[in-house]
Order: structure tokens, then sequence, then C-alpha cells
């Protein structure tokens, strides 16, 4: 039972899980995004500077083109008089023409190419900061949030804020100056024909700006339906034995289907929208492109309007049509970036709640006394007491037993004492110096803690011994393997100490585990050993064996053992009972076992019947066919 | 660092995580036969289809038209014909509003059809999940499984979705060079020479776009999982101090990923000036060689108009088609491995004349039964077993000995080689797996419990009211625990409900046997060590689950094994011997030696500790 962290549902969570996109967040996010941006102010303005540049030579294009067919035209009205001329100007407007483009491509390109320079090197920036902030952040913090859920914010939710800079920031700018710029010569020219012209614009921006919202909150709801879908898949997969003895598949399927219809349906839903959307634009489009065929047509036509200037209509239309379409992306960039952005900057303006205070000195042991004082702990303000004036000392040398149902507060009792929580009344010292008042790393190199369950590294065995010390030299860490009793099963293993573990490696059991944490904690070699029902794994026989050890190795430390068997603790100097987070016996084995309370009962219990004793199917091997089997 | 002689030599660089990356190329070239195989999931939506490419077809001419039209207005506006003019606008009127409604219907269908298909996959996958073997299953990583369920099947809806587009990106792409070619061959010809160019750059920038993204997507990955790993292993990275020093490697690797995303995007970039000056090459043709031909009569204004509205159409489609090509290898790539998965064949299936069991008595038989899961290795050897209505059998072995395959075969989890296997007298292969699984309850030694409500997991398929559920939590003694949640019953399991205690969840796969109420159990005990106060619980829990019924039981503990009526022992797949307790003992085989010696082991232990032999007397 880890009873160390409080269910999750328990309490106030400090971070909202949804993914929710609430408009009212984006004027205080997005800002942040861009500022997050404008810390390379060089790259930065070079972009949009470039941007400019593009913008411009794209509307040069139209004027071009009408030029063009302006003097094809004229010199055949005029009847080829001056030929040559007519010739040369042609060839001079078809090299600008190139020139324009080249100036385009150019200048597109490098300001494409520079907003995501930009907006990868705050994606890099972002993800330093949070990296090093989870790594600081406390256990009572990550015990609210789930793991999943920091790595979507670290993955895909900086990636949402991070791409805004290049999908939103950047595309706004190019429309603002291509419509800004192409309408303004559309209106100077004539204003009607101008108006005619940008007439789509209102409703294709409309249309568009509304579907780029309104996809992105439907496609967090889409993700949720198919989360729950890959889910239910998920569990029946990992589960295919319950589902097979039990004849679920009907049932299963079921799940299934009703998972999935719903996810296909509010699919549809999304294509609806999407094409509603994309048809508007085109039909408002084409229908501002009749109108100017038929206005200036008929200008032509009565000869008040040169064929040129019409082209010129037509072609800065075509010009803004790909800016326009662009408005759902930016719109959608930007309800993303809101959401994520607010997730993620949620996380980064956490405060640590654990931290060294000002001031803090290392901590220097003079004897290595463990003392708590009148401890009381609950998790979070108003929460539920866990622990109440718990009051005892370890010297060097000595062990303290703890036993205590699930959820009495054995574990907690053992994560206050590196300050993986704090106290919430009376203090720890370490020598009469309260535990807060030193550095958190001193303090947590002198106190080492063996968890039940050890987290393994996606990495060779040997790193994960010495992790707290990953310049450990050979021997420390074969030494401490061996006290561990872990040493002979990896010097059997195809690369001994540089053999892989965990998915892509071989895999260990739950004995196998505990050891190598074990190990681990052995490696630094603290002042004060915690094992927090670390040997409930390992089987009788070996966990004397690593008990033995290991009384060799913290000889003169300070020792602190949490276990269910009783057999692991009763050699302890004193042990200490603990029931509801109160201590209520004290005393050694004897003294406990004479005392006839709780204790006794328990031993009673362990030892009478011998229920739990567990025959580990290896040890029913006999000797004799070990070798072979 | 300072290294003296005395300090044995430190390690010169610092052990760390390997960290990973999925890089599997996935590029794959067509396949017939998975594309015909595909075809069977169209063919229920042929009409929806039919209507999709119509539409489509529809929109792609109406693209093509638009620009023409456009120069025809122009055309009759300079040869001032009004009325000319207004005719040729009312036809164009008429396109664009044919291509809205095309369009919109053309893409809306296509869209639709694609998910639905692809949910059908997903279906079918799953579905064969369900039905093929558990060996199977065994063999194959479900993490392996999961990522054909979403990865393949998602390179698949993305190339459906844009199959149907790529029909039309073709048609008006040969659409524009057909009407080019017609208005002018000439002007049409040397416009169309950039078409080329852009193909033979595009295919030249292929490969090394691929090298590029790839890359990028594999430091991606790389610096994901080194985060993840850490948010998953904070509180050893905070025991161990390891803050500093995991930042500085986790910097390397996003630094990485920072210049292979900006490579990557160097990439992209590169091809837009290359596109753009082929565009104004085209316009500075149709500028020198229209504007000469206007000059000398030779051309129409409005044509020229036309070529230069519709070269900045060309390139649009290129891109697409280019793309859609890779798309295809992927989803080629995708299909291949979705048809290996539906072509894994289904062995264990009801006989077309299966009957459902029955009302029939609750015996299990093995007779002569030989199984291995290699055919060549056999694991049962030629084991013949009765087990009579209600008795409690304890099935004792070290591992290997074939304790798990006895009971998986009892369920027909796999198929025997040789012998017969009966559960109520009926061979297993001639009842249906149904109404099997239905007479027999298992009980796993992971407890596996769902997402869901504590009342769910324990109802599971029976369609329990909640009293039936209090009842049977109330008898295997959950309901004390259950009812100290925030919510009780309704009380949602986190992750495999890992907000409670292995031995809690234990209790809870016991009540959800219970309300099952299966004539036969089986159960495989846990061999994890639980704490005392609930490890009692759990006695008294198998005592309420045995009585009444027939069981199988792999057991562990010594309690449990004392308490059977009859003990198996089981060898190297053999059964060496079997009886009570006492008369195993009696006789004096393998158990009892075992049963001692775990016991001295046991009490030793004691003896040892404590040094009072007072102790070590008292069993």
């Amino acid at each position: 039972m880890s009873d160390s962290r409080p269910p999750g549902r328990d309490g106030a969570a400090a971070v909202s899980i949804e993914a929710k996109v609430d408009p009212r967040l984006a004027p205080k996010v997005l800002p942040r995004i861009v500022r997050l941006a404008m810390n390379y102010p060089w790259l930065l303005s070079l972009a949009m500077l470039t941007s400019l540049g593009s913008a411009l030579a794209s509307l040069a294009l139209p004027r071009l083109l009408g030029h063009a067919v302006d003097q094809a035209h004229h010199l055949l009205v005029q009847g080829g008089a001056q030929a040559g001329a007519a010739r040369k100007a042609l060839w001079f407007t078809a090299g600008l023409v190139i020139a324009a483009t080249i100036v385009r491509g150019v200048m597109t390109m490098l300001s494409g190419y520079l907003g995501e320079y930009v907006s990868q090197r705050v994606g890099y920036d972002l993800r330093l900061q949070f990296f090093q902030h989870l790594q600081k952040l406390s256990f009572g913090f990550h015990d609210k949030i789930h793991s999943g859920d920091l790595i979507t914010r670290g993955m895909l939710d900086l990636e949402g804020a991070r791409v805004f800079i290049q999908g939103g920031l950047m595309p706004v700018l190019t429309l603002v100056l291509l419509l800004g710029f192409a309408a303004y010569e559309m209106l100077r020219i004539d204003l009607t024909l101008g108006l005619i012209g940008l007439a789509f614009v209102p409703f294709a921006a409309g249309a568009l700006a509304r579907m780029g919202f309104l996809l992105r909150v439907t496609w967090l709801r889409f993700q949720e339906l198919m989360a729950a879908l890959t889910l239910t898949m998920e569990e029946n997969l990992q589960g295919i034995r319950v589902v097979r003895a039990f004849a679920g598949k009907v049932f299963e399927m079921t799940k299934f289907d009703e998972a999935s219809m719903r996810a296909l349906a509010y699919s549809y839903d999304r294509i609806t929208l999407r094409f509603r959307a994309v048809s508007v634009m085109q039909v408002t489009f084409n229908a501002s492109m009749a109108g100017v065929l038929w206005f200036g047509g008929h200008k032509v036509a009565a000869g008040t309007m040169s064929v040129g200037t019409l082209t010129a209509y037509l072609t800065y239309m075509t010009l803004l049509q790909s800016p326009i379409r662009q408005i759902a992306m930016i719109f959608n960039s930007a309800a993303r970036a809101t959401s994520s952005g607010a997730r993620l900057f949620e996380v980064l303006d956490l405060e640590p709640e654990i931290a060294d205070r000002p001031g803090a000195q290392p901590l220097k042991p003079t004897k290595g006394v463990l003392r708590f004082e009148h401890v009381d702990f609950a998790y979070g303000p108003g929460g539920k007491t866990v622990l109440t004036d718990l009051e005892f000392e370890v010297g060097p040398g000595q062990t303290l037993g703890v036993v205590g149902p699930p959820g009495s507060g054995k574990s907690t009792l053992a994560n206050l004492i590196p300050r993986f929580y704090d106290v919430t009344g009376g203090r720890i010292s370490i020598d009469g110096v309260d535990i807060r008042d030193v550095t958190l790393a001193s303090l947590r190199e002198y106190v080492g803690l063996v968890q039940q369950e050890a987290f393994l590294f996606d990495s060779s065995i040997g790193h994960n011994v010495a992790y707290a010390d990953p310049w450990a030299e050979e021997e420390r860490i074969v030494g401490a393997a061996k006290v561990a009793q872990i040493h002979d099963h990896i010097a059997g293993l195809p690369e001994t100490y540089e053999t892989r573990v965990g998915e892509r490696g071989v895999a260990l059991s739950g004995g196998q585990r505990q050891r190598m944490s074990i190990a681990r904690g052995v490696v630094p070699g603290p002042g004060v050993m915690i094992f927090d029902d670390s040997t409930a794994a390992i089987d009788a026989v070996t966990e004397r064996r690593v008990r033995d050890a290991l009384s060799e190795a913290t000889r003169t430390k300070a020792t602190i053992i949490i276990a269910h068997r009783l057999s692991s603790l009763m050699h302890a100097d004193q042990i200490l009972v603990l029931d509801e987070g109160r201590i209520v016996e004290r005393g050694t084995h004897a003294e406990l076992v004479a005392a006839g309370g709780t204790y006794a009962d328990l031993y009673e219990l362990q030892t009478r019947s011998d229920a739990e004793a567990v025959i580990d199917d290896d040890v029913l091997v006999p000797a004799s066919e070990e070798a072979g089997a | 660092m300072t290294e003296t002689v005395n300090e044995p030599a430190r390690r010169k660089t610092p052990r760390a995580s390997l960290g990973s990356s999925e890089g599997d190329d996935i590029f794959g070239t067509f396949d017939v036969g998975v594309a015909r195989r595909f075809l069977g999931y169209l063919a229920p939506h042929k009409r929806a289809i039919f209507t999709a490419q119509t539409a489509v077809l529809i929109s792609a001419a109406c693209q093509v038209a638009i620009p023409r039209l456009t120069g025809a207005a122009v055309n009759r506006a300079v040869g001032h014909d009004a009325s000319g003019l207004d005719r040729t606008l009312m036809i164009f009127a008429g396109v664009a509003a044919a291509y809205a409604v095309a369009f919109f219907v053309g893409e809306w269908l296509s869209s639709r059809l694609a998910q639905r298909v692809i949910f059908d996959v997903r279906r079918s996958m799953f579905a064969h999940f369900q039905d093929v073997s558990l060996s199977f299953m065994d063999k194959t990583h479900v993490g392996r499984i999961m990522s054909r369920l979403q990865g393949d099947v998602n390179a698949l809806q993305e190339f459906l979705e844009n199959m149907n587009g790529a029909l039309g990106d073709m048609v008006t792409l040969v659409g524009i060079t057909v009407v080019l070619l017609i208005t002018d061959l000439k002007l049409g010809l040397l416009t169309l020479t950039v078409l080329p160019a852009l193909i033979a750059i595009r295919a030249v920038w292929l490969p090394y776009s691929k090298t590029s993204f790839r890359v990028a997507r594999d430091a991606s990955s790389t610096a994901n999982s080194a985060l993840a790993e850490n948010i998953n292993g904070v509180r050893t990275v905070q025991e161990s101090r390891r803050e500093a020093m995991n930042f500085e490697l986790y910097k390397d690797k996003a630094f990485e990923n920072f210049k292979a995303q900006n490579g990557a995007s160097w990439m992209t970039q590169i091809m837009v000036p290359t596109v753009d000056v082929l565009t104004g090459f085209a316009m500075a043709v149709v500028v020198v060689v229209g504007g000469e031909a206007v000059l000398g009569g030779k051309l129409e204004v409005g044509v020229m108009v036309t070529f230069i509205l519709y070269v900045n159409r060309f390139f649009e489609p290129v891109r697409m088609l280019s793309m859609q090509y890779t798309i295809m290898q992927r989803a080629m790539a995708a299909g291949h491995r979705i048809f290996e998965v539906l072509d894994v064949p289904v062995t264990i299936t009801d006989k077309p004349d299966a009957i459902p069991l029955k009302d029939a008595a609750a015996t299990v038989e093995f007779k002569n039964v030989t199984f291995g899961y290699d055919p060549k290795r056999p694991i049962l050897h030629d084991i013949s077993l009765t087990v009579r209505p209600k008795e409690v059998v304890a099935l004792v072995g070290p591992t290997g000995s074939g304790k798990t395959s006895i009971i998986a075969l009892t369920h027909r989890f796999y198929e025997v080689d040789q012998g017969q296997v009966l559960v109520g007298g009926h061979d297993v292969r001639d009842v249906t797996l149904d109404s099997l699984g239905k007479t027999i309850g298992m009980v796993l030694q992971e407890p596996f419990l769902f997402t869901g409500t504590i009342e769910e997991n324990i109802r599971y398929n029976t369609g329990a009211s909640l009293e039936r559920i209090i009842e049977a939590a109330k008898s295997v003694s959950a309901h004390d625990f259950i009812m100290r949640l925030p919510e009780g019953y309704d009380t949602p399991l986190g992750q495999r409900g890992r907000n409670l205690s292995m031995g809690q969840r234990q209790l809870i796969s016991f009540a959800r046997a219970l309300v099952a109420d299966p004539q036969i159990l089986i159960l495989d005990e846990a061999t994890a060590n639980i704490d005392s106060f609930t490890e009692q619980a759990i006695q008294k829990a198998l005592k309420v689950l045995f009585a009444g019924r027939t069981c199988m039981v792999i057991a562990h503990r010594l309690a449990t094994i004392r308490d059977a009526d009859r003990i198996v022992v089981l060898q190297q797949g053999r059964i060496l011997e079997q009886g009570s307790h006492d008369e195993l003992m009696a006789t004096g085989g393998l158990y009892s030696h075992l049963y001692t010696s775990a016991h001295a082991s046991f009490d030793d232990q004691v003896v040892a500790v404590t040094g009072d032999a007072e102790f070590a007397t008292r069993t």
C-alpha cells in the first residue's frame, strides 16, 4: 500500500486537468508568448522586415502584369506605329516580373525560416524551463497531477504555444500587410470597383475565423473521445485474460462500439463545420470576382477604364485569396496557443513548495542524531491529518523499526526526513539543526530513502544502481549490488552491468527490482538510511541475507526500517507501532511482545498461523533440477 | 574533479540514460494485394463514392473553366460588347455556383467516407483481437498492437482523406494543360516548360527532405522521451539529487532537437523561392510572347489574362500530388501491417454444432492430455486428472511444472495437442466458448481492474444489481474498505486501480468472481507479500469463494494448500503425487520434503533473529 501518496481525487488539485479553450485567457496568454519571441528582437525584426519585403514584391506583380496588358493592348489600338519601343517595353516589364518574383521568393523564404527559427528557439527555451521547473516542484505537486498529464503539457502544449509565433503571429503580419496595401491600391484606383473586389473579405474572414476557432475547440473534445476509445482498447488488450475468462467479448465489443460511434459522429460534425466555412469563402470570393468583372468590364467596354487596370484587380484578388484562407489557421493557432499556453504557464508559474531557505547552510552533521520533535503532518492546507505528535530519536548505529496498518502514516514519516514534504507542526532535526535550515542538496545527500517501488530508467543496470552517483567507480557499484544480493543475478546477464533494463532490455521481477533499489540506496553511502517497505517482494531467505549484509554496511548509520513482515524489523533497537498517525506502542521486540498489545497480536498472527508463508515457486525447485530449469 | 593516486579511478564520463527514438523507416511501395483487399472496405459505400468522385470531377472542371471565363469576359469588354459581357458573366456565375456545390459535396462526402472506413477497419482489427488465440497475444506486446490500431490506422486515414482530392488535383492539372494548349499552342508549350522543371526539382529535393524530416522527427522523439522519463522518475531524481546533471543531459538533447527542426524548416523553405521564380518565369513568358502576339494582332487580350491567371494555379496541384505520393507509400506500409494482423488465424472457435454447456455437473477431467505452446516441446505430458463436484484441488509445483497450463486448458485458452479436457462431462471443444466462460470463473494472480467505478468493476458483464454487488463485497470483506473510500462504490478507479493497494484490488477481483457465480472456479493465488491485515481478509474471502464450488487453485500459501481437499504436486509436466495434506505428509514424498523445508526456513528465521527458542516451538 503506498500510503505516502494521497489518492489523486483528494483535496483540491493544484492544476486543472481539462484542456478547454477559454477566449478570456487569450489577452493574457498570447502576449506572453509574443514577449518570449521578443527575447530575440533582431531575428524577429528581420523576420518581419523580410515579410514586408515579400508583401511589397507580391503587390508589385499585379501592377506590372496590368501594365504589360495595357502596353500590348494600347499598341494594338495605336496600330503598331512604335513596334520597336513596344517590344522593348514588354521585355523590360518581363524582367521586372522575374525580379519581383525572385525578391518575393527569397524574402518569403527568409521570413518563413526566421519566423520558424524564433519559434523553435522559444520552444527550446520553454523546454529547458519546463524540465528544470518540474525537477524543483515537490512531491506534493507530483502527487496531485498525473505524470501523463505533465508529459502532455511538456510535449503537445509546449508545441502548441511555440507554434503560435510561426502559425499565428507571422501570418497575421503578412495578412495585415498584404490586405492593407492591396486594399489601399484597389480603393485608390477606383473606389467602387475596390469595394466590390474587397466585398468578399469580411464574409470569408468571419466564416473562416469562426471555423478556425471552433475546429480547435471541437478538436479537444474529439481528442477526449478518441482517448476514451484508446483506453477501452488498451485495457481490453491488457486484460484480455479477464475478458476471456468472463466470456466478455460481446460486452467488450459493445463498450468499443459505443466509444467508437460517439467519436465517429463527432468527427462527422467537424467535417461539416470545416467544409461549410470553406464553401462560404469560395462562394463569396467568386461573387466578388464576378462583380469586379461585371462592373469593371462595363467600364472597359465604355472606355472609361483600361483593360490593364481590370487585370490588375483580378490579380490582386487572386493574391489575397491565400492570406485570407490563412485566417482560419491563425484563429486555430491562437485558440490552440491559448489553451496550451495556459496549461503550460500554469505549471511554470507554480512556486516550488519546498526550497532552500534564504541563507540555508549545507548540513554539517557532528554525531548524526535524527530527532522527530512533536511532528504533525497533513497533506495540503485543511487536509486530513496524517501524523500527530511524533516524537522519537535515532542515533548513529541505531535501528528504528516502524510498523502499522496500511494508511497509518509510515511512508509519510519516511518522506518527511529528506523533506519531500514539510512538516506542518513540530520539527525534524539532525544534531539539533532543523532540517529546514539546511540546503536541500546536502540534506538529501545525507538521507538515503529506499522506496518500495523502484523506478528503473531506460538505461544500463550499472547506471541504474549508480543513479545517485553516476561517477562512482565500478567497485562501489558491485559492492552495493552484493549487499543487496543482486550481484549474482547481474553477473549472469549477457552484458552484466551494461545490460539494458526496462521495456527495451531485460525484465526484472518485483523482488529483483527491490534489490536494485536497495543497491541504489547503498551506493552514495548516506548517514541516515530509510527502508520503506523495501523488502516486501523479496523472499524471506534472501531478505535475511540482505539484512545481514546491510547491517554490516550501515553499522555507523542511523537506520529506519518500515515493514509489514515483523521478522524484518524485530531486531531493531526500538520499534514504533503507528496507528492513524499516532505512536500507539513503542519499545523493543521483547518489550512489545510482553506488553501484549497490537504488536503482540500481530506477532502472534504472523508466527502462529503461517497463513502468510508464501512458497516462492523457485523455492520448490529441488536443488538437483535448478540447473536444468 | 581531481584524481589522486590513492583514489580508485573515477569514471571519465557519467553514466547516463540512453534515451531512445522510434526511427523506423516506414516507406513502402505500392502493393496490389493490399489495395485490392482494402477495396473490400469501400464496397458497402459504392454509391457515396461514386457521388463524391463525380462531385470532385465537376469541381475540378469548374476550377479550370473559371480563368477561361474571366479571360472571355475581358475580351468582351475590350471588344465593347456589353451584352456579350453580361452573357459571359451569367455563365461565370453559374459555373461558380456549381463549383461551390460540387466542392462542398465532394470534400464533405470523401472526408466522411474516410472516417467511416477507418472506424470500420479499426473495429474489425479490434474484433479480431477478441478471437485470436492467447498464444498470439502472449507473444505480442500490447504497445505494439496499440500502435497498429492507432498509428497504422491513422496513416490510412490520411491517405483516404486526400484520395479524392488527389483525383481532383490530377484532373485540374490535366485540364489546365489541355486548355492552355488548345487556346494557344505555342504560348501554351512555352508556359508549360516550367512544369517539368518543377517536377525535376522536386524529385531531387524529395529524398533530401525525407532524410531531414526523419532526423527532425527522431530528435524530437528523443528529447520527448527524455522528458517523459524524468517526469515518471521524478521522485527518484529528487532522491538521488540528479537534477543538475539531468538538466545538462537534457539540454544537449533539446539543442539537438532545435538544430534538427531548423534543418527541416530550411528544407521546407528552400522550395519557396524555387516555385516563385518558376512562376515569375512563366509570367515573363506570357508577358513577352503573349504581349508580342497581342501586338501582332495574333492573340486576344483576354487570352493573355487567362494565361496569367492559370500560371498562378499550376503549382498547388503539383505540390499536393507529390505529397499524396508520400502519404500513399506510408499508407501502403500501414495497410500491409494491418492485414498482417487480420490474417492471424483464429484457432479457437465454436464448432458449427457446438452446444451450450448448461446444468452439467461441475466436474473437470483431463484425459491423457499432452500440450505445449510449441508442440515440439510439450509442457504437459499425458496428464490425467479428475476434479469432482465441489472439490477444492490445490496445484503445487515449481515454475514451469505446468500448473498454469492446466488451468488455461480448462478454460480452453489453448487447444490440447493430445487427449481431452472435459468440463461437466463434455469435451471443451464441443461446447460454446460463451457458455464455457459462464460456467468457469477465473481469478488471476495479478488482479486486473478496468477504468470505471468499483461497482462497474465488480459487475463487469453480469448485469448484477447493486444489492447483489454489495452482498458479494461484504462476503469477501471488501465492503468496509470500499465504504471508507470517498465515494464508496461509485469511487472511480485510477489507472488500473492504482488508488487501491494490491490486497484491496485482489478482494475486488474476488467479489467480481463471486458475482459471476460460476460453478467452477479457477484461481491463481497471488505471490505478492500482502500486509497482515489484508492477508487475513483474503484468507477469509477465499473460504467464501470456495464454498459450494468446484475449485482448482494454483496455491502459494501454506494455509491455502493445507485447506485443500486434495493437493496435486506437479513436476516437469507430470503429476508426481496427489492426496490430502495428511496423506502426502504420511507418504513422505516430495511434498512432505518441501513442506518441512519451507517451514523450517521460516522458523529458523524466527529463532535466528530473536534467539528465543520459545517461538520456534510454537508451530
